[in-house]
């Protein structure tokens, strides 16, 4: 089982650990930069963070026998001279790497292949542990690609980053916004999928638009790859056939509305979420803080609450702030409030590690 | 040459020492010095070389103009100060 998390903040990263049968802070790294997101590399356990420097720009480390040192960051290409691009706000689109937002490993049959997801939109991917990046400029380049806009940010970006366990070359990612993209051949040709997902806040004409969908993480089961779980915009979405079509799982207490969604490894109809009001009023109902939970593909839902705050709380989790051990048992959930809670029995109760931490953007077990 | 002095703030980030370089622009006397230091191009310049959103310079007490190319003049006895905008929390 695992016994320790990578929590990245706002002002640093910090390492929770069991220790007995409580969760402690054990280390930070970091300390007052921006770390934005992080991966433990299972096949050869090295470690990667990424940071935000705000002014000197996005940067990676890795971790080493002695600490951690900066590696490459996935470096856009040129702009073709006289090349005009503008985002949805018409301003000049930089060709620059504004934030990692998703950081995956490839397959066991490909050890250091990392796959990196960034704003405003490059998928990169490196075959030897982020000494150097290639884009897949396929991607970039896709016509469809200009289509992509702003959602989680102003820029649209890539977030979810889901590998075959049994081919390496199949790959999934998400972005927010631009829907559901699936290669099967490593990146050198990309599909666009996700029929089914519907986007509320889109004109009627482009509502079921498969581009026009603000998923907000996409997650695959290990063991089942046939299922995939959407936390999307408008609502919870799931798929039976590789993220080809999705249907709607509607009428969740609280809400359908939220970020982050988990599935287990080996049972692929139970998965995770965590819900807000609404897009609109993102914070907990009623001040209480729940996760939810289906162990039936999402004709039930049970509600979590013992162990987490449940009278003025207005934490919100972010779309990799909640996490699930390899397992399958142990969960963490950490807020823009600084709070951390883990379970040790999915989800039925919940101890509090934390919650005087700086605003929290993805928890991930080590 | 030119002398290029950078912010304090990026040196917990990446050492960068005073310099001097020679060069008829900001981008040709920054390179120079980038050439001598890799590390510190991608904290000062974005991936399309151009100057980061939240960094300044200014050539002889004047801020520079042209924050895409750096085409602003230099001459040998020019001082460049890299700062970084207030910004941020």
């Amino acid at each position: 089982m695992t016994d320790t998390l990578l929590i990245s903040t706002r002002k640093g990263l910090f390492t929770v650990a069991r220790k007995g049968k409580q969760w402690e802070i054990t280390n930070g790294d970091f300390l007052g930069d921006n770390v934005s997101l992080t991966l433990t590399d299972r096949r050869d356990g090295r470690r990667y963070a990424a940071l935000d420097h705000g002014h000197f720009g996005v940067k990676l480390h890795r971790s080493t026998a002695n600490g951690w040192e900066e590696i490459a960051t996935p470096t856009y290409p040129q702009k073709p001279e006289g090349y005009e691009e503008n985002d949805m706000w018409g301003r000049p689109l930089n060709w620059s790497t504004a934030r990692i937002w998703a950081l995956e490993a490839g397959g066991s049959d490909e050890p250091g292949v990392i796959w990196c997801g960034t704003l405003p939109g490059g998928l990169f991917r490196s075959s030897d542990h982020g000494q150097s990046w290639e884009m897949m400029r396929t991607l970039w380049d896709h016509p469809k690609r200009k289509q992509w806009m702003g959602g989680g940010a102003d820029l649209p970006g890539i977030h979810s980053i889901c590998v075959d366990p049994g081919n390496s070359k199949r790959v999934w990612i998400a972005v927010s916004t631009g829907g559901v993209w699936f290669s099967e051949d490593g990146g050198a040709n990309w599909t666009l999928r996700g029929e089914g997902m519907r986007a509320e806040y889109a004109p009627p004409e482009s509502t079921h638009d498969p581009i026009a969908q603000d998923v907000h993480r996409l997650v695959q089961c290990p063991a089942a790859t046939h299922r995939m779980w959407v936390q999307h915009h408008n609502g919870i979405f799931v798929s039976s056939d590789e993220g080809k079509t999705f249907s709607e799982i509607s009428d969740v207490e609280p809400s359908t509305f939220g970020f982050p969604v988990v599935v287990h490894p080996g049972e692929p109809n139970t998965a995770w979420f965590v819900p807000e009001i609404k897009d609109e009023k993102r914070i907990p109902r009623d001040g209480k803080l729940v996760v939810t939970r289906t162990r039936d593909g999402g004709k039930n839902f049970d509600i979590l609450t013992k162990g987490l705050p449940q009278s003025h709380a207005y934490d919100v989790v972010y779309r990799h702030a909640l996490a699930l051990c390899e397992e399958g048992e142990r969960l963490a959930v950490g807020s823009t409030t600084g709070g951390l809670w883990v379970s040790e029995d999915q989800g039925d109760s919940w101890d509090c590690v934390t919650h005087t931490l700086p605003p929290i953007y993805a928890v991930r077990f080590a | 040459m030119a002398k290029i002095v950078f912010t304090t703030n990026i040196q917990r980030h990446v050492v960068c020492p005073d310099a001097e370089a020679s060069g008829h622009t900001v981008s040709e006397v920054l390179e120079k010095v980038f050439a001598d230091n890799p590390q510190a191009r991608s904290y000062v310049l974005d991936d399309q070389s151009a100057l980061r959103k939240h960094i300044t310079i200014f050539v002889d007490g004047k801020m520079i103009g042209d924050r895409t190319r750096l085409t602003d003049p230099v001459n040998q006895a020019s001082r460049i100060y890299v700062f970084q905008a207030l910004s941020g929390g």
